[in-house]
C-alpha cells in the first residue's frame, strides 16, 4: 500500500513489521521521529511483547542490545552523529561479538562546531568497526533496507547499520509503498542465534583473546563481510521476489554503459546526481552514475566490473578525512588499482550544505575539461576562508573560528549584540 | 539478620559449614554439590578476594534461582583472570562486553527475557569498583532508575587492579595506588574525596541494596539470597581484598576483610526502597590501625607514624559506627 | 566442527586444563595437633576427641572413647581436679570448657544405660595387682582389655582405695563408685578383699603370676609433734574419714578443729560439719592463698560454715584447750612464728598433715628402690627395680590424685602387656601442642559455660547428699559444643569454603578434606582461616 508518509514514520513502520523484541533508544536529532514512533507502537501493543527501553545514553542503548541479542532477542536502535560516537566502544564490541543488531543511522555531521544537519561523517567514523553499512537512496529504499538488514544480520551473525540521510530522508514526506506483515513474515524468518546465553548450555561469551588467536578472530570477521558481498545481492533478489521491487544490492548503476565519466555517491544525493546525469547526457556528455548501496563490505569487484571501461570516476562524498581528503574515493581507488581510470574526489554537502544540481554539472564539466584539484571542495566560500586565515596570522588570540566565519558571511544572529 | 543467629558453641554460624547445623541452615559454600560457578584453573592471584567473592555470590544466586541464571561481567580482573582464550573458568552462561556497560548489557538480557516471557531465568551483572563507581556509573544509574530486573554485584577491591593498581572513586583516603603515590605532602589518596555507591544506590530508591564482605559468608549469602527474592534493580557491594593492590599477605585476604568490618570502615548494611533496614553489628571492635597496618598500601602512615591521618581514618570508622549503630546493644 | 564462534566463545570450566598448582611455593597440609586439654589430662584422655562425638549427641561413642583411656568417667567427672580445664584454650576466650561436667554426664549416662566393656582375647598370662584403689583398678581394667587374667588383692573390706575411704560421699556417691568398679569386675577381674599382701615374692609364686602391679597408695598419716596431755582428742584424718564408711559414725563432739591446709583437711572439716559439729575450725599455718587445697573446695567449705584460722599453728593441746601461735609469712612465703599466743576450745582435733606409703612389706623385695621419703622408684615404663614388678599411684613419686593414679594404671598396663609379650611399648610421639595462637577465634560464637546445679546450703550442711549436680542431655550437649577442637579438624568446611581456587575437596561427613594440588596456588587462606589450626603451611619441594 502506498502512503504519503514521513521517512522516519515509514522506517518505524517497517521496523515494527520486523517484530523486534528489544529496542533501546536515546534521542538525538534527526533520529527522534523514528524512536518516538516506535516507543508509541510498543506502548500501544502493536509490536507484540517488544520491550522499549529509554536509556541513559547511546552507549547504554547499544549495550542493552548487546545483552538482549546475546540472550537471543531481535534488537534494534537508531542514532546518529554524536550519539554514534558516544556508543563507539559498543559499536566495535557488538561486531566483535557477532551480534546481529540492526541500527539506523540518520546521518548527521559531527561537531564541533555542533551541527545537526546531514553529512556522512558519522557513519564513516565507524566504517571499520565490523558493521555492514547500507546506504538508502530514498525513503522507499530506507524501508526496504531495514527489512533486508535483519535477515542479512541474522544470517551472518553480524550487525548492520542502515544509513539514511538526516532530514533529507528522515523528515521528508514521500510516497512509500509500505509492506504488509505477511510480506515481511514471508521474507524474514525467526531469529535463530548461533550463540546464546542459556542455562542449559552455559558458554562464556566475550573471552579475552591474545596474540595467538586475535588475528584469526579478525580474519573471520573479514570473512563474514566477504560472505556478505554474496549475500547482499542474493537477499536483495529474494526481496524483489516477494515485494516486487528492486531495493538494495551492492550498487546501482545509472547509464554507466559506455559512460566515459561516472559520478559515484552514497545515499540521497544520488537523486540530484541522476538528474545532473540526465541533463549532461542531454547536452551530449557521456556520463553515468553509480549509487553505492553497500559501503561495508566494500563491493570492490562489482564496482570494478561496472566502471572498468570509464575514463573518469568523480566521487561525490559527504565527509572529509581531514588532512587527507576523500574516504569513499580512497576505497574506489583501491578497487580500481591497476586501471588507468582517473578518480576525482569532490567533498560536498558537509554539515547540510546543499548540493545543487548546477554545482554538480559544473564540477563534472570542469573535471572533464580541466581536471580537478585533489580533493575538490564543492562550493567553498574562499573569501571567508582567506579572510579568517589572514586574521589568524595577524593575531595570536584570534578567537573561535566557527563564530568568526559566521560573522564573515553575515549569518543571522552571528554578530555580537 | 535473616540467617540463623543461634548461640552456637564451638561452631557458630560463622564457619562456612557446620556439621552440627541442619543442612538447610548451612551455607551454599559448605555443600558438596555447590555449583562452583567460577571453577578452578582461573588465573587470579594467590588469595584473590574477588575470585572468592564472585564464587560466593554467584553460587548463592545459583541456588536461589535453581541454576536458572545468566551473568554479565564488566572488564576487569574478574573477567580477565576467568576467561582468557582458550579457557574459561565459568560454569554459568556468562557474557563479557565492555568495561563500562555491564549494567546496561544486563538490562538488555533482562529485557530479552521479558520479551520472551521467561520469568524463570534471572540476570546478574558484576564488575569491579572501577567498572561500577566510575566508568559504568551512568549505565548503572540508568539500570537502577528504570528498575530493571537485575542484581548488580560490585566487587570492591578499591582500585583499578587489572590495569596495575590505579586509583578509583572507591580508593580509600590515604591509600597508595600507582596514581596516588606515597610521596609529597599527605602521601597517598587525598582525604575527603571518593564516593559511597551503596548510598547512591539507595538514593535511587531501588528495592534492595546491601553491603557484604568475603569475611562474613553467612551474611553475604543471606543478602544475595534475599536480593533474589525481589524483582527489579538490586545492588550488592562486596568488599574483596586484593593482595596485589593492597600489598597484603595473600593468606590475610579474609582477615583483612574481617578487620575492615570489625573496625567499622566497611559497614555491613541492608536497605529496602532506599531506607536502611538492618545492619550487621560489629562482633569485636578493633581500632582502624589493626586493619591498616596489615596492608603495604598504608605503610607510609606508620613510617613515620602519621597521627593525623590515623585519627582521620578512625573518625571515618567512628562515623560509620554512629550512622549505622554498628556496635551491638549490650543486653 | 565447533558451532560456537571461534575464540570469543568458550566452553564452561575449560579452565580445568590450566593447572595453577605449579604457582605454589608453600603447600597446605592437614595436621592433627595435640589439644592442650589432652596434654593436661593425667589419665591421657583424648578429650577433644570424645567431645567431638558428644557434640553430635553421640554419647555412647564419646563414652567409649573415654573408656579407651579411663575406666572411671563418672568418678573423674566428680573428683578429678581437671587440669585439662586449666589448660583449655577456651579459658583465654571466656571460660574453659566444663570438661569434667560433660565427662561426668557421660559416665552417669553409661551407668544408667548399663553400657559394658568387653575383655580382650585371652592371652593366658596372669597378672597380680596389689591394691584396689584407682591405680590398681585402672591397671586391672586395661590389662583385662588386653586379654590378661588379673587378680587384685586388696587389704580393705571394699575396693576403691582412697576413693572410698578418703573422698567423702557428698563428693562421690558410693553407688557411682560401685557401678564403675562393678563394670571392671564384670570383665572377669577378680578382687580378693580383706587380704593384705605381706610377702610379695610368695604371693607371686603361689599365684603363678607373670607380672605384678603394685598400687598400695599412701595410707600412713604423717605425725606432727604437738605436746598434749590428752592425745585421745587428737585423731588422724584418714582414720576419721575411713570411719565414715563403717557402721559406727565417729564421735567428735561439738567443737572440732582440723589442722592442715590440703584437700583432705577440707574434706575432714566439711564431714565434721555434716556430722553435726556446731563449730568446725580449720587451722592452717599459712594464708588462704598458700593453701595446697583447691580454692573451689575451700570456697564450698566456707559456704557450708567452716571457720578458718589462717596463719596459725597448734602449739599445744590440753584437754579441750588448744594453744595456737600466730604466724607470719617471710618473703619466700614460709610461715614464721610471731610469739603471739592464743587459746581456744575444741572437743576433737583432726590432724590432716599428709600421708606416707606403707612400704614395710616391700623392704625385702630384691631390687626395689625405696627413696628416703618412702616412695618407690620406677622407670619410664613404671617398672620397679624388680623385673616384672611395676608400681604406680600414690606410692610412686608423682602428684597424688585419682587421675594420676588412674593414668599410671593405664600406662603400667600397656608396659606390662609389652613386657608379657616380650616387646616394648612405644607411645606414639605426641604432636605439637595446639596453642591458643593457632586458633582463629573469630569463628567461634560466644557461648556461656553451662553451670552444674548445686545442692541448697541447708541440705549441704546437714546431709551427705551429693553437693554438685550433673548436666542433663541438653546442657551436656551445649557444653560439649563449646569445645574449640583445638588443633583437630572438626569439619567446619571453612577451608573448603574460603579457597579462592576451589582447591579443597570435601570428602564427606567424617571423611574430612583433601587438597587438590593441581589447583592449589598456596595462598594460605585456608590455614589462616581454619578456626582450630588444623592446617599447616609447609615449604613446597619439587
Ligand atoms: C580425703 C581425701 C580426699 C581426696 N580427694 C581427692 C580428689 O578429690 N581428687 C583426687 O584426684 N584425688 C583425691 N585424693 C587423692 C586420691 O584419693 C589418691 O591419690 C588416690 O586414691 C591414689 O590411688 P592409689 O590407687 O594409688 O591408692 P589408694 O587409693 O590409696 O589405693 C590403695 C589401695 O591399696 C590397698 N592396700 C594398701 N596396702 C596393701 C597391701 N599391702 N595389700 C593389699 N592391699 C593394700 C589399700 O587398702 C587401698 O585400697 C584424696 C585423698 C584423700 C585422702
Ligand atoms: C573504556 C575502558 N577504559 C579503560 C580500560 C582499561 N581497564 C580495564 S580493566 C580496568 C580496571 C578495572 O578496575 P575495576 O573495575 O576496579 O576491577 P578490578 O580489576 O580492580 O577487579 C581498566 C582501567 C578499558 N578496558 N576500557
Ligand atoms: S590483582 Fe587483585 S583483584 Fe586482580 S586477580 Fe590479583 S588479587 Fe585478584
Ligand atoms: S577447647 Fe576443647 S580441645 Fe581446646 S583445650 Fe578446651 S576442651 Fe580441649
Ligand atoms: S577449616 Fe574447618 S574443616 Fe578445614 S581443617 Fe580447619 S576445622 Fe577442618
Ligand atoms: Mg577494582
Amino acid at each position: 500500500m502506498k502512503h504519503h508518509i514521513e521517512g522516519s514514520q515509514a522506517v518505524a513502520h517497517a521496523i515494527a513489521l520486523c517484530r523486534p523484541e528489544v529496542m533501546a533508544c536515546y534521542p538525538i536529532s534527526p533520529q527522534t521521529h523514528i524512536v518516538e514512533t516506535l516507543s508509541r507502537k510498543v506502548k500501544a501493543g502493536e509490536i507484540g511483547n517488544c520491550q522499549f527501553l529509554n536509556v541513559e545514553s547511546e552507549f547504554g542503548a547499544l549495550s542493552v542490545l548487546i545483552g538482549a541479542s546475546a540472550m537471543g532477542a531481535r534488537t534494534y536502535t537508531a542514532t546518529t552523529s554524536q550519539g554514534l560516537l558516544f556508543m563507539a566502544e559498543a559499536v566495535y564490541n557488538a561486531a566483535g561479538l557477532g551480534l546481529p543488531i540492526v541500527m539506523t543511522i540518520a546521518n548527521r555531521a559531527i561537531g564541533a562546531p555542533i551541527n545537526i544537519w546531514n553529512d556522512h561523517s558519522d557513519s564513516m567514523s565507524m566504517r571499520d568497526a565490523g558493521w555492514i553499512q547500507l546506504f538508502a537512496e530514498d525513503n522507499q529504499e530506507a524501508v526496504d533496507l531495514h527489512i533486508q538488514a535483519f535477515r542479512l544480520a541474522e544470517e551472518l551473525s553480524c550487525p548492520v547499520m542502515v544509513c539514511m540521510d538526516g532530514y533529507i530522508l528522515t523528515h521528508a514526506y514521500e510516497v512509500v509503498d509500505l509492506p504488509t506483515q505477511e510480506q515481511v513474515d514471508g521474507y524474514l524468518p525467526a531469529f535463530e542465534p548461533v550463540q546464546v546465553l542459556d542455562p542449559q548450555d552455559p558458554v562464556s561469551i566475550g573471552a579475552m583473546v591474545g596474540p595467538e588467536a586475535f588475528a584469526e578472530v579478525r580474519y573471520l570477521a573479514h570473512d563474514k563481510h566477504l560472505r556478505a558481498l554474496e549475500a547482499i545481492p542474493r537477499l536483495s533478489q529474494a526481496f524483489q521476489d516477494i515485494f516486487q521491487r528492486r531495493s538494495g544490492g551492492l550498487l546501482k548503476a545509472y547509464h554507466t554503459d559506455e559512460a566515459e565519466t561516472i559520478l559515484l555517491a552514497l545515499g540521497s544525493v544520488n537523486g540530484t546526481i541522476k538528474d545532473a546525469v540526465d541533463d549532461l547526457r542531454k547536452e551530449g556528455w557521456p556520463v553515468g552514475s553509480l549509487a553505492l548501496c553497500a559501503f561495508r563490505p566494500f563491493p570492490s569487484h562489482a564496482l570494478r566490473h561496472v566502471v572498468q571501461d570509464a575514463k573518469r570516476i568523480i566521487v561525490f562524498e559527504k565527509d572529509l578525512a581531514v588532512g587527507k581528503g576523500g574516504i569513499v574515493s580512497s576505497d574506489v581507488k583501491m578497487a580500481l588499482r591497476g586501471l588507468p581510470t582517473i578518480v576525482d574526489t569532490v567533498i560536498a554537502g558537509l554539515g547540510g550544505r546543499p548540493i545543487p544540481k548546477a554545482s554538480v554539472i559544473n564540477t563534472v564539466k570542469q573535471a572533464c575539461l580541466e581536471g580537478l584539484e585533489e580533493p575538490h571542495f564543492l562550493d567553498l566560500n574562499w573569501d571567508a576562508i582567506n579572510r579568517e586565515l589572514t586574521r589568524q596570522q595577524a593575531q595570536r588570540r584570534s578567537g573561535p573560528t566557527a563564530e568568526n566565519i559566521l560573522r564573515e558571511i553575515g549569518a543571522p544572529g552571528a554578530s555580537p549584540i | 539478620m535473616p540467617y540463623q543467629r543461634v548461640k552456637f558453641y564451638q561452631t557458630g554460624t560463622f564457619t562456612v559449614g557446620n556439621r552440627l547445623l541442619d543442612e538447610s541452615n548451612r551455607t551454599v559454600q559448605a555443600g558438596m554439590d555447590r555449583t562452583n560457578s567460577l571453577n578452578s584453573g582461573h588465573r587470579a592471584c594467590q588469595g584473590c578476594g574477588e575470585a572468592l567473592g564472585a564464587r560466593y555470590a554467584l553460587d548463592a544466586v545459583m541456588r536461589a534461582t535453581h541454576q536458572q541464571m545468566v551473568a554479565v561481567n564488566a572488564t576487569g580482573c574478574l573477567e580477565v583472570f576467568s576467561s582468557p582464550y582458550p579457557e574459561s573458568a565459568w560454569q554459568i552462561p556468562w557474557l563479557h562486553s565492555l568495561f563500562g556497560n555491564a549494567p546496561a548489557v544486563a538490562s538488555g538480557v533482562a529485557a530479552a527475557l521479558r520479551a520472551k516471557g521467561r520469568k524463570d531465568v534471572r540476570v546478574i551483572a558484576q564488575g569491579g569498583d572501577g567498572a561500577t563507581v566510575d566508568i559504568g556509573f551512568g549505565c548503572l544509574s540508568g539500570m537502577f532508575e528504570r528498575n530493571d530486573d537485575v542484581l548488580y554485584v560490585c566487587y570492591d577491591n578499591e582500585a583499578y587492579m587489572n590495569t596495575g593498581v590505579q586509583r578509583s572513586g572507591s580508593t580509600p583516603p590515604r591509600a597508595w595506588t600507582n596514581t596516588t603515590q606515597a610521596v609529597g605532602v599527605d602521601p597517598g589518596n587525598p582525604m575527603g574525596i571518593g564516593k559511597n555507591l551503596p548510598r547512591i544506590a539507595m538514593a535511587h530508591g531501588i528495592p534492595y541494596v546491601a553491603t557484604a564482605s568475603v569475611a562474613d559468608l553467612h551474611d553475604l549469602e543471606a543478602k544475595v539470597t534475599k536480593a533474589m527474592n525481589f524483582r527489579g534493580a538490586r545492588y550488592i557491594h562486596i568488599h574483596v581484598p586484593c593482595p596485589l593492590g593492597w600489598k597484603s599477605d595473600p593468606a590475610h585476604t579474609i582477615k583483612v576483610a574481617r578487620l575492615a568490618v570489625e573496625s567499622g570502615l566497611f559497614p555491613l548494611i541492608e536497605a529496602e526502597g532506599g531506607e536502611v533496614t538492618d545492619r550487621t553489628p560489629i562482633r569485636k571492635q578493633v581500632p582502624v590501625e589493626q586493619y591498616l597496618e596489615l596492608q603495604g598500601r598504608f605503610k607510609h602512615l606508620f613510617h613515620p607514624r602519621d597521627e593525623r591521618a590515623l585519627e582521620a581514618i578512625q573518625a571515618i570508622a567512628d562515623a560509620n559506627i554512629h550512622r549505622y549503630q554498628l556496635l551491638p546493644v549490650k543486653a | 566442527m565447533e558451532r560456537k564462534p571461534f575464540a570469543i566463545t568458550l566452553n564452561p570450566a575449560s579452565s580445568l586444563a590450566n593447572h595453577t598448582g605449579n604457582w605454589r611455593t608453600m603447600r597446605p597440609i592437614y595436621v592433627d595437633h595435640l589439644p592442650p586439654c589432652n596434654q593436661g589430662c593425667p589419665a591421657g584422655e583424648n578429650i577433644q576427641g570424645w567431645l567431638y562425638e558428644a557434640e553430635e549427641g553421640k554419647y555412647e561413642q564419646a563414652w567409649r572413647k573415654i573408656m579407651e583411656e579411663n575406666p572411671f568417667p563418672a568418678i573423674h567427672g566428680r573428683v578429678c581436679y581437671h587440669p585439662c580445664e586449666t589448660a583449655c584454650n577456651r579459658g583465654q576466650l571466656d571460660e574453659p570448657v566444663s570438661i569434667h561436667a560433660v565427662e561426668r554426664f557421660l559416665g552417669d549416662y553409661a551407668i544408667e544405660q548399663g553400657w559394658q566393656v568387653e575383655a580382650g582375647v585371652e592371652t593366658g598370662k596372669r597378672v597380680l595387682v596389689v591394691g584396689a584403689g584407682p591405680s590398681g583398678l585402672s591397671a586391672a581394667y586395661h590389662l583385662a582389655r588386653l586379654g590378661h587374667a588379673v587378680t587384685i588383692i586388696e587389704a580393705g573390706p571394699k575396693p576403691g582405695g582412697m576413693m572410698r575411704f578418703g573422698i567423702p560421699q557428698y563428693r562421690l556417691p558410693r553407688n557411682v563408685l560401685d557401678a564403675e568398679i562393678a563394670r571392671i569386675v564384670a570383665m572377669g577381674v577378680s578382687i580378693h578383699l580383706n587380704q593384705k599382701v605381706d610377702n610379695l615374692e610368695t604371693t607371686i609364686q603361689e599365684g603363678e603370676f607373670d607380672a605384678v602391679f603394685l598400687a598400695i597408695g599412701a595410707h600412713l598419716s604423717k605425725r606432727v609433734d604437738i605436746p598434749g596431755r590428752d592425745a585421745g582428742r587428737m585423731i588422724d584424718v584418714l582414720g576419721f574419714l575411713k570411719g565414715m564408711d563403717g557402721r559406727a559414725v565417729p564421735k567428735i563432739g561439738r567443737r572440732v578443729v582440723v589442722y592442715g591446709g590440703g584437700d583432705t583437711a577440707i574434706d575432714a572439716a566439711r564431714t565434721a560439719k555434716r556430722l553435726g559439729a556446731e563449730e568446725t575450725i580449720l587451722i592452717y599455718r599459712r594464708d588462704r592463698g598458700h593453701m595446697p587445697a583447691h580454692d573451689f573446695e575451700v570456697e564450698e567449705a566456707l559456704e557450708e560454715g567452716v571457720l578458718t584460722r589462717w596463719l596459725q599453728t597448734i602449739r599445744q593441746v590440753d584437754n579441750t584447750t588448744l594453744t595456737v601461735e600466730e604466724m607470719t609469712l617471710d618473703e619466700q612465703g614460709r610461715p614464721q612464728p610471731t610469739g603471739r599466743i592464743e587459746t581456744l576450745e575444741a572437743d576433737t582435733v583432726i590432724l590432716a598433715v599428709g600421708q606416707e606409703v606403707d612400704t614395710g612389706f616391700l623392704e625385702d623385695v630384691p631390687g626395689l628402690d625405696i627413696s628416703s621419703d618412702g616412695v618407690i622408684q620406677v622407670d619410664a615404663s613404671m617398672m620397679t627395680g624388680r623385673a616384672g614388678v611395676f608400681a604406680g599411684g600414690d606410692m610412686v613419686p608423682a602428684e597424688r590424685t585419682v587421675t594420676v593414679a588412674t593414668g599410671h594404671g593405664k600406662k603400667a598396663a600397656r608396659h606390662i602387656d609389652a613386657y608379657l609379650r616380650g616387646s616394648e611399648y612405644r607411645k606414639p610421639s605426641p604432636n605439637t601442642v595446639a596453642a591458643y595462637d593457632r586458633l582463629n577465634t573469630w569463628y567461634y560464637t560466644d557461648a556461656d559455660k553451662n553451670r552444674q546445679p548445686y545442692l541448697d546450703l541447708a541440705r549441704r550442711r546437714a546431709s551427705f547428699e551429693e553437693v554438685v549436680g550433673g548436666l542433663d542431655t541438653d546442657t551436656a550437649l551445649l557444653e560439649a559444643r563449646r569445645c574449640l577442637s583445638c588443633g583437630n579438624c572438626f569439619e567446619c568446611d571453612t577451608c573448603y569454603g574460603v579457597c579462592p581456587d576451589n582447591a579443597i575437596i570435601k570428602l564427606g561427613p567424617g571423611q574430612r578434606y583433601e587438597v587438590n594440588y593441581d589447583y592449589c596456588k598456596g595462598c594460605g587462606v585456608c590455614a589462616e582461616e581454619c578456626p582450630c589450626g588444623a592446617i599447616d603451611m609447609v615449604k613446597e619441594v619439587r
